[in-house]
């Protein structure tokens, strides 16, 4: 199945996805497809009109252009996303995407897809074997689901 | 290349940072980031005071604390989203915490997805001449028989000033920059009695500068900001402490924080032209009363603000104008509606540059506009404090052009 993972840029959680045996659906992704593209020039993450003009699918016109830009970077990654995973009050260095609406309001969209989701609180210490072990349990639900 | 620190929260998720990156290098800035590490961040935004939900805001804090450790960085560029109310809060935070930190030239741009390029190219031009000329814009005084060419969007300004005193002006209409450029030097260089000869050097700013500055063989060609400013301080003789400038044309309009007569932050409009001297020279003609007249009449309004004072429906250049006809239809008086529109550009102004920015008293009004009464009165009520009108306030960008250029 491809998971989406919240924070899209997580590499832990884009690794547990691969190791339950998924595809992981992350912005890196996304983003090297921009960037190795010859055929954009607009350094260093290559957003285009393009990618602003499909977020308008989502947001208002009015939104700020940072806002529009993630927003458009991110929908694809929600139109082909067949479950996800978000994790919430994960510390910036876990993966983050900057900007306090966009990360809202992406969240807001995942859950609208009503697609399978396992919505778990970021644990630090000893506490982190129970947040794993709840991703893995919930990626082995969806191999089952898979097959069946 | 003058290192100029980038302190944004995402400018590459708007699709704009390639058009930053291309304009500062054609202007010889390289925007750099200055770098901390991550676990500095909560300590920056305990420093500032501030936590925003966004963590880049709270990394663009933490750029700017680190900022101050690198002497090699010469300015700085604030950036955020247009329309991002926590983005305008982080970014006001940081200039003020700069601003009390350091002397640097600071500018402040709120970006939308598609800027216009002019915008950034003329903040980043005056950013550069703020770091790299500040000698020369140093001068509190002309010398010698130097010409000041301002060739504006709307009309282009000259003066001739010999040792530090105006002694002759050109005011015309800009149509061909140059042809404009040539009467009115020609008709400053009359009144003042001399001969083009005796002249030491000749300076120009404004719109139009490359092209007059190449036909007329300038000594110096510099960028508006700068130059307004040091116009600004030399005609209300405030070489000392802090200054505000305003300065609305027939088409754009700036605010420029001042210290010791030097420009070190600002913010230009030029996004609507109902800010502008044209909306009021539009408005003048619907009122039948020549432009010159229009703050005279203004200031024959009675009715005071808040006692059912007419407005004007919109700021729009279109539908302003439209809801000033309809009003004089419907028998509003004329000088009511002359209020309306000079509270209008100083509304618009305020709203839409002002508050983005602090004022810091004493306030110089220049600028073509400054000259209409009605304007000055809206803007003393709506800022509470006195402002500065000086002589021959239209021509502060000429006389800033003249003063610096006799000092190259």
């Amino acid at each position: 199945m491809k998971v989406l993972v919240y924070p899209p840029n997580s590499m832990i959680l884009s690794d547990l996805v691969e190791r339950g045996g998924h595809e992981a659906v992350v912005l890196m992704k996304e983003i090297g497809e921009h960037v190795r593209d010859a055929e954009i020039d607009a350094p260093p993450i290559n957003i285009t009109e393009d990618d602003l003009k499909r977020a308008l699918r989502y947001v208002s016109v009015e939104e700020p252009a940072g806002l529009k830009g993630r927003i458009g970077l991110l929908a694809p990654l929600l139109e082909k996303a067949e479950a996800s995973i978000i994790l919430s009050d994960a510390p910036p260095t876990f993966g983050c995407m900057g900007c306090a609406v966009a990360d809202e309001f992406f969240k807001f969209l995942i859950r609208k897809r009503e697609i399978p989701t396992l919505e778990v609180k970021y644990e630090g210490g000893e506490k982190m074997d129970e947040m794993v072990s709840a991703i893995m349990k919930f990626l082995a639900r969806l191999s089952g689901e898979e097959k069946k | 290349m003058t290192k100029v620190a980038q302190i944004s929260c995402g400018t590459e998720y708007s699709g704009i940072q390639w058009m930053l990156d291309d304009i500062a290098g054609r202007v010889g800035i390289e925007l750099v980031y200055p770098e901390m590490e991550l676990s500095k961040v909560e300590l920056a935004c305990k420093e500032l005071g501030f936590v925003a939900e966004s963590p880049s805001l709270n990394m663009m804090m933490a750029r700017a604390v680190s900022m101050l450790d690198d002497p090699t960085i010469k300015g700085a560029l604030l950036l955020t989203c247009f329309r991002c109310a926590e983005g305008t809060i982080a970014k006001d935070m940081v200039r003020r915490f700069l601003h009390e930190r350091t002397d640097i030239p600071i500018i402040s741009y709120s970006n939308v997805e598609k800027p216009k390029e002019i915008e950034i190219f003329s903040r980043l031009e005056a950013l550069k001449t703020m770091i790299t000329r500040k000698a020369l814009l140093m001068r509190e005084k002309q010398e010698g028989i130097t010409i000041g060419v301002d060739s504006g969007s709307s009309t282009t300004k000259v003066v001739v000033m010999r040792d530090n005193e105006i002694i002759g002006e050109g005011w015309l209409p800009t149509t061909d920059p140059v042809k404009s450029a040539d009467d009115a030097i020609e008709a400053a260089l009359k009144e003042a009695g001399i001969s083009g000869k005796k002249v030491d050097a000749i300076g120009v700013t404004g719109h139009g500068r490359e092209l007059v500055s190449e036909h007329v063989k300038a000594d110096l060609n510099l960028e508006e900001v700068s130059v307004v400013s040091k116009g600004a301080a030399l005609l209300s003789k405030r070489h000392k402490g802090d200054a505000t400038v305003i300065d609305i044309g027939g088409m754009n309009n700036k605010l420029i924080l001042m210290r010791d007569g030097i420009a070190n932050t600002f913010n230009l409009g030029g996004i609507c032209g109902g800010s502008s001297g044209r909306f009021l020279e539009v408005a003048s003609h619907r009122l039948d009363v020549d432009i010159s007249k229009l703050g005279q009449l203004a200031m024959k309004s009675k009715v005071k603000k808040g006692e059912g004072e007419f407005e004007l429906q919109s700021y729009c250049m279109v539908f302003g104008i439209q809801s000033l006809v309809v009003a004089l239809a419907s028998g509003v008086k004329r000088e009511d509606v002359a209020a309306a529109a000079c509270r209008s550009v100083a509304e618009q102004v305020y709203e839409n540059q002002i508050q983005e920015m602090e004022i810091r008293p004493p306030v110089i009004f220049v600028g073509g506009v400054s000259l209409v009464e009605g304007v000055k009165r809206e803007f003393e009520d709506m800022l509470g404090v006195e402002i500065i009108v000086p002589p021959y306030s239209q021509h502060a960008g000429a006389v800033g052009i003249a003063t610096l250029v006799s000092g190259v």
